[in-house]
């Protein structure tokens, strides 16, 4: 083994919510298939920046290191994908980090990703089964339809989709790319059909499709390869039908 | 129980004004941007064919009436609904390089070149010799394009209006719920390029036919 190689990182940091951001730079050493968490580690394990002084570790959040809990997504050299998935080798240096600055930051790389809860809220994105009596079995779903759901029963409510997409931003109402694929999921769900109405009416509202502009930025980043721009064109035609057939029986 | 409320109907103003975007682009102004193009590709095959087509759209019963309902309302509304539209997005083509997001900046980029080039247009040639009581012809029209500066900017017009429209064709499709997934969406891509090819060889072949 020669010398460590050291590879260059730059995150926008910022110490709390209301805070200022500012950039710092550091030299970890360089492991064999080395990932963004595990450069990120190093810094937790020695927090000195690249000019020699001692600072405050980088804050960021993780859980699962293989890409099925969503935590750790970050801008990686501008462009945000999961950190556990996105190995340093393979990164122009310096590796540039930001926080996905779509959602309120917290601190450092963490940041508040509540907006997506609050959106399957909205949308209902569960299956009711809860009854005062006894339901009984639901209807059988065919392994076409279960192929089809199984895409977007993945999500992991990273956030990717919402911080790539042009038209999720603080001047639009947009509940962005997530909650509609979501939408498509439990309205294809034959007992979550029972709510589709409720899932359209926020569909043809105000933060609903009509906000979303065809760039599929969504698709492109998202690191389930969800079909979400397929799930909105399917919601397109559900919700103008649904808007049309509800003025007409007006 | 959740299951059995009953959603109550409230479709966004939101909803319905960019639906009827959609529309207003296609229909009224979609089509008549084909005739249009179409009527002045008579100037390639001369002067006297494109001057009867003149005459023959000035004599159109109800013509005030067309132009305002059919073109001028649809016009106004596409073009103020879509510039709104444009500001509250922020577009990231640069960061982003992927083709529809590259389209997406375009189509936007677009349509502000195509408003200002239209409303520039509609008062050289419509209302001002109403105004003022000139005809216009083929001989009008050619000397308003001898300017070179005069001829680049409604080639500019002309390729950011066939662009506008072709690229908006394929995006209304995905809006309208007709082509659901990436193959189809895909398909009607390359078949708008298509389109968007004739349209532009026609209408920068009529320009030029007017100063050779």
């Amino acid at each position: 083994m020669g010398a460590a190689v050291d590879i260059k990182l730059k995150i926008k940091r910022k110490d709390s919510s209301d805070s200022p951001f500012y950039w710092e730079e550091f030299n970890v050493p360089f492991r064999k298939n080395m990932n963004v968490i595990s450069a990120l580690m190093e810094i937790q394990k020695n927090p000195v920046n690249a000019k020699g002084e001692n600072v405050r570790s980088v804050a960021w959040e993780y859980n699962c290191l293989e890409e099925v809990c969503g935590a750790c997504s970050m801008r990686i050299n501008g462009k945000v994908r999961q950190a556990c998935s996105t190995l340093v080798d393979r990164l122009e240096q310096p590796i540039q980090l930001e926080p996905m600055e779509t959602f309120p930051v917290e601190k450092d790389l963490v940041v508040n990703r509540d907006r997506m809860f609050s959106a399957l809220k909205k949308i209902k994105g569960w299956i009711p089964i809860d009854g005062t009596y006894a339901l009984g079995a639901g209807p059988l779903i065919s392994s076409d339809v279960q192929q089809e759901a199984y895409k977007y029963s993945t999500c992991m409510t990273c956030g990717c989709c919402l911080d790539a997409c042009p038209n999720v931003n603080s001047g639009s109402p947009f509940i962005g790319p997530q909650a509609l694929g979501q939408t498509k999921y439990f309205n294809m769900h034959p007992t979550g059909a029972q709510q589709k109405n409720d899932r359209l009416s926020v569909m043809i509202g105000e933060e609903g499709l009509a906000n979303c502009g065809n760039s599929q930025n969504c698709v492109q980043v998202c690191p389930k390869e969800i079909p979400l721009t397929t799930a909105i064109a399917e919601l397109n035609k559900d919700a103008n039908k649904f808007a049309l057939w509800g003025w007409l029986k007006r | 129980m959740q299951t059995n409320t009953v959603a109550p109907l409230s479709t966004s103003r939101r909803f319905v004004l960019t639906r009827l975007h959609s529309l207003a682009g296609l229909i009224p102004l979609g089509l008549f941007l084909i005739q249009h193009l179409m009527g002045n590709a008579l100037a390639i095959l001369g002067s006297e064919k494109y001057d009867e087509h003149i005459q023959f759209m000035l004599n159109l019963p109800f013509l005030l009436l067309l132009e305002i309902g059919f073109i001028a309302i649809p016009l106004l509304f596409h073009a103020i609904c879509g510039i709104y539209l444009s500001f509250i997005s922020k577009p990231n083509a640069h960061v982003y390089k992927y083709r529809r997001n590259i389209s997406f900046l375009l189509q936007r980029v677009t349509g502000v070149i195509t408003f200002i080039f239209v409303i520039y247009h509609v008062w050289s040639l419509r209302i001002s010799p109403v105004i003022s009581g000139n005809e216009v012809n083929h001989q009008v029209v050619g000397e308003h394009l001898a300017n070179p500066f005069m001829m680049i900017f409604y080639m500019a017009g002309v390729l950011s209006t066939t662009y506008h429209f072709t690229n908006g064709i394929s995006t209304a499709l995905i809006t309208w719920g007709l082509t659901i997934g990436p193959s189809s969406q895909k398909a009607v891509r390359n078949l708008c390029f298509g389109l968007f090819i004739i349209l532009t060889v026609l209408g920068l072949g009529s320009l030029i036919s007017f100063v050779s």
